[in-house]
């Protein structure tokens, strides 16, 4: 018991110095910091939108159609983004909103990512013939217009929410599978590797716990940006009718019922392509970041 | 360089093989049976329907399906739409010169402002107008294009009312379209007007679907610029007392071109890809709006061959820009 209490000290003091380094670098760039702050709105937003959201997303108050922002002429309080056509209440479904598109990104990234590595590590340590097989295939999955991959599985799969993510995470997977592969063969060839391999560390031992942790960093940063392509192909599913089926009040399904109002409504449209375009602004943003904090050949030492 | 060659289009091979074996093996995966789909709502008689397996030879090994499959694409036969019963071949040839078109255009109005926008921010760097142009470029870079087509529309058509909404040209111009490009078209359709009514067309789709590729392109122009900036060769020619706009204009746009013309030759399939959006939106009558289209009615033909054409397509543009790459760079031929 004592031992352990012992013990804790030091592996607490070890991580926040990493975690300090990397922030004293991230800090640096003054764009990636905002867009951090911005993410962890949308991540509070997300988390809390039932709680914050002054009305219920698909509660329709019949006597205010189309109703106009406060500070227009014929707005309220009440309403402050304005309602649409149905008479809902633009700011609650586009706070619910976040919700879906922080779903996608979670769930697409994790999948990609996961899938990948895996495809990745394996094709770096395998020998030569399975390793063309699984690069062939991924340029295959590559030659198809992401968007259009997307749009086809979806067609097969059925259009709904979970499907749209499905197909997103198959189409983004190869980007992993790539980045790993590339890491990975630049790694293996490295001392430590060989060290590990002559104590006699096992393949698995040597993919997931001697080779992984050296890959990362790239792979972390792709999957900033995988995120932000994640919420952007979800919400272009859901604008084409594809996606999150109405009245879910995904951004992209939002956007597509109130095509129809664009001219009559400007409201309609706007706020939610304009919370689309901010959230992965600021994904973008933070992701250019952490290129820059976590890329050693670009670290200023 | 010969061999360079060779061992590229040896990848294209199976990549290709794989695109013809996912597009068939589309149709079969599909929920319920293609005989059923195709006869519609009428429904099919038993007889009938033994008949159509036959037919289409649904009654065959898988292998030898797609070996026909395979057979039939090679040979330029993708099947027939079961709406229009016109082979898909010839659809998407019709359709193809107008997404060619706006593809072409977007890459024009794309590279035409990205270039110089890449060069300025690279020479201004951590200035004022560097930190606007690259603030720009990230926010055009993440921006839901379709939303962007939309804001434009309400701008552009709605407030001021400059540009139409959809379509290729006015509906008061009527002439015979040999080359399927509108611009060539009405130019020499000889009708007052027309060509001024294609361009007023072409205006919006182009900005739209230009946007991302030409945020893609100033951020790279500008960080091969940066690149380039801090190599001896600069520095010697600024220290002959060449002019800053010889320097950074030729000297070093030069070879800070190399990056940036493969970027724009692979931006040509995520414009295809683009299309798809920006056609929907725009009513643009090309193969991104067909795609769209059909998988909405359920044309399974014209989605399958769709698919091989536009990964074809594709596959042709990546593997010529990365030949073009390794012509103008020769460190690349090694790998």
């Amino acid at each position: 018991m004592a031992e352990t209490t012992a013990s804790t000290p030091t592996a607490a003091v070890a991580r926040p110095g990493r975690l300090r380094e990397f922030w004293y670098y991230f800090r640096e760039n003054r764009g990636a910091v905002m867009g951090f702050w911005v993410f962890a709105a949308f991540i509070v937003v997300a988390l809390f939108a039932p709680w914050i959201a002054p009305h219920d997303p698909s509660q329709q108050f019949r006597d205010h159609l189309l109703q106009p922002p406060f500070w227009q002429e014929g707005g309220s309080l009440a309403f402050p983004l304005g309602t649409d056509a149905l008479g809902r209440d633009m700011l609650s479904r586009l706070l619910n909103g976040a919700r879906y598109s922080f779903y996608v990104g979670i769930v697409v990234v994790a999948f990609a990512a996961t899938g990948g590595i895996i495809i990745g590590l394996i094709a770096g340590f395998a020998p030569k013939w399975l390793d063309t097989i699984i690069m062939r295939i991924m340029d295959i999955v590559l030659a198809f217009p992401s968007l259009l991959l997307a749009l086809v599985l979806v067609a097969i799969l059925g259009p709904s929410l979970t499907n749209a993510m499905i197909a997103i995470a198959i189409v983004l997977q190869p980007h992993y599978v790539r980045l790993t592969r590339a890491s990975v063969m630049s790694e293996r060839s490295k001392d430590y590797v060989t060290a590990a391999k002559v104590a006699g560390a096992g393949t698995v031992r040597l993919m997931f716990v001697t080779v992984l942790p050296n890959c990362l960093s790239p792979i972390i940063v792709q999957g900033a940006l995988s995120f932000s392509t994640a919420i952007l192909d979800a919400a272009a599913l859901g604008f084409l009718g594809m996606g999150a089926q109405p009245p879910t009040p995904e951004w992209g399904t939002m956007l597509a019922e109130a095509r129809e109002f664009i001219l009559r409504a400007w409201w309609v449209v706007t706020f939610p392509g304009l919370a689309i375009l901010i959230t992965v602004l600021a994904i973008n943003l933070m992701g250019d970041g952490l290129r820059d904090a976590l890329d050693p050949k670009l670290k200023r030492s | 360089m010969l061999r360079f060659i060779f061992s590229r289009l040896l990848t294209f091979l199976p990549t290709f093989f794989g695109v013809t074996l996912i597009a068939f093996a589309f149709i079969r995966v599909l929920p319920g049976d293609p005989i059923i789909v195709m006869a519609g709502e009428r429904g099919v008689t038993p007889e009938r329907y033994q008949e159509l397996i036959t037919q289409f030879g649904f009654d065959r090994p898988v292998i030898v399906q797609y070996w026909d499959y395979l057979k039939g694409v090679l040979h330029g036969d993708l099947g027939h739409s079961f709406v229009t019963k016109k082979p898909v071949w010839d659809e998407f040839f019709t359709l193809f010169p107008a997404t060619l078109e706006l593809s072409l255009c977007a890459i024009v109005f794309a590279t035409l402002l990205g270039l110089p926008a890449g060069v300025i921010a690279a020479v201004n760097r951590g200035k004022f107008f560097d930190r606007t142009l690259m603030s720009s470029a990230l926010i055009g870079y993440s921006m839901p294009i379709f939303w962007w087509a939309l804001l434009l529309i309400i701008v552009f058509s709605g407030w001021l009312g400059w540009t139409p909404v959809s379509g290729r040209i006015s509906l008061m111009y009527y002439f015979d379209n040999p080359t399927g490009f509108m611009l060539w078209d009405a130019l020499w359709s000889g009708q007052k007007g027309a060509l001024w009514s294609a361009i007023h067309h072409l205006i919006l789709p182009t900005i739209v679907l230009g946007t991302i590729p030409l945020a893609v392109i100033a951020r790279q122009t500008r960080s091969a610029m940066l690149e380039v900036l801090s190599e001896d060769y600069i520095r010697t020619a600024r220290a002959k007392g060449l002019a800053p706009f010889r320097v950074n204009g030729v000297h070093a746009l030069r070879n800070a071109l190399i990056p940036v013309i493969t970027v724009i030759g692979l931006s040509v399939g995520t414009l295809l890809a683009g299309a798809i959006l920006t056609e929907t939106i725009f009513s643009w009558p090309g193969i991104g709006k067909w795609m769209v289209d059909s998988i909405f009615r359920r044309d399974y033909p014209v989605v399958q061959g769709g698919l091989v054409l536009i990964a074809v397509m594709v596959m042709i543009v990546n593997l010529t820009v990365d030949m073009l790459y390794g012509f103008i760079n020769p460190k690349i031929r090694k790998r």
